[in-house]
């Protein structure tokens, strides 16, 4: 995917009502209601999903938030990126959908 | 066709047998426990052909929920097959209660509950601390499923009758010599199998449910150790040692991730029956 496409992509979470999030230790716990699967995941996977609310975001509109909120560190490291790959690896998880400009999630990109 | 119906904790099972020595067999080991008026599950002992009723006759298990490759058992190890069939529709079908593949037994309203893999010695301890009786003031909860309830988070017993493999069946014909034994089958599947009537404390308290209090994986054969189990590590453990976890779906990630949070967790490593109830004792001062 190339970063101008990534760039415009918008992504929605996994609503409240769909997910039951616990925290344990160094894992939190994702219930997902519509697949019945228990998905375990570390920082920063359940971080990323409280800051999506049930907003639908690009990952600049999804990185400002997480700069908004979070101390995200390293200047050296390419923030977008890292999250970008967060983003594919939860949407490969199916708790966070590609959606149109309608807000509708869409099948494929 | 021979029938005998029991009920075990909140399950209830119809044996249905073309032989009459197994269910006699059952009616001899589970005299005190109740007799349900609707059975949850039926098992059928069957023969694998008609040929095989009579001749070297060879006990299919089947029933409600069945596995299609479980291998037919010789007639002599028939009581192992009714034990295999009944676990099988717990395991399988069972969905009013989380269920753990762990023992448990209970003191003062609170239940341990031991998981492990098969040989950890989950089930030896749990029929020791049951049998030490008023010296030790255990009850004996179950030696094979430990039932979480949803709704109440409390644990449900199970005493279905001791099964002992192997090394245990001497350890426990010594630590209950008044016990009350069924028939030794050598060389079945799961090596040499002897099961034991539970103390009869345990069978008339079969529906005194306990709050899960402490949660152990014992270790058998390696120098006395505790260690403490992370939160994680002991969820991750038991959604594997959970035959319905998945089945159960949200009732069962709540019931399961309350569980983990609200009950402690240790491995113990133990070389003796006395070394355990040591260790049991240790941790269980501390609660």
């Amino acid at each position: 995917m190339t970063g101008d496409r990534a760039s415009s992509i918008t992504y929605r979470a996994e609503g409240n009502g769909d997910i039951i999030v616990e925290t344990l230790d160094m894992i939190t716990l994702v219930y997902q209601r519509r697949s019945g699967i228990t998905h375990m995941v570390a920082e920063p996977m359940p971080q990323i999903l409280a800051v999506f609310g049930d907003d639908a975001l690009t990952i600049g509109e999804l990185t400002k938030r997480l700069a908004d909120q979070f101390d995200l560190g390293d200047e050296t490291v390419d923030i977008t990126q890292v999250i970008t790959a967060r983003i594919q690896e939860l949407e490969g998880l199916g708790l966070v959908n590609v959606v149109d400009q309608a807000g509708q999630e869409t099948a494929d990109v | 066709m021979y029938e005998f119906c029991v009920r075990v904790g909140p399950a209830s099972f119809r044996i249905v047998s073309q032989w009459k020595q197994p269910l006699a067999q059952m009616r001899m080991l589970y005299a005190d426990y109740p007799t349900p008026d609707i059975p949850d599950y039926t098992v059928r002992l069957e023969s694998t052909s008609l040929l095989r009723r009579y001749f070297r006759p060879s006990v299919a298990i089947n029933g409600d929920y069945m596995l299609p490759d479980a291998a037919p058992l010789p007639l002599d190890q028939a009581l192992l097959a009714a034990e295999m069939g009944m676990n099988l529709q717990m395991a399988l079908g069972w969905r009013r209660q989380l269920i753990l593949h762990a023992s448990a037994v209970e003191r003062d309203g609170r239940a341990l509950i031991m998981t492990g893999e098969s040989g950890s010695g989950k089930s030896t301890l749990s029929a020791m601390l049951g049998q030490d009786g008023a010296a030790g003031g255990w009850r004996f909860m179950g030696d094979e499923f430990a039932l979480i309830d949803p709704q109440s988070a409390e644990a449900v017993p199970y005493p279905r009758l001791i099964s002992l493999k192997n090394n245990a069946i001497a350890a426990m014909q010594s630590a209950a010599p008044d016990g009350h034994f069924g028939p030794l089958m050598v060389d079945t599947p799961k090596g040499d199998i002897r099961h034991l009537v539970p103390p009869i404390d345990a069978i008339a308290r079969m529906d005194a449910r306990a709050r899960p209090a402490l949660l152990l994986f014992p270790s058998f054969g390696h120098d006395a150790a505790i260690r403490t189990m992370s939160v994680s590590e002991t969820f991750m453990r038991l959604t594997q040692a959970s035959t319905n976890y998945v089945a159960l779906g949200e009732a069962g990630f709540i019931a399961l991730t309350r569980f983990v949070k609200t009950v402690p967790a240790f491995a113990i490593d133990y070389r003796s029956g006395d070394e355990a109830r040591d260790l049991v004792e240790q941790l269980w001062a501390k609660l």
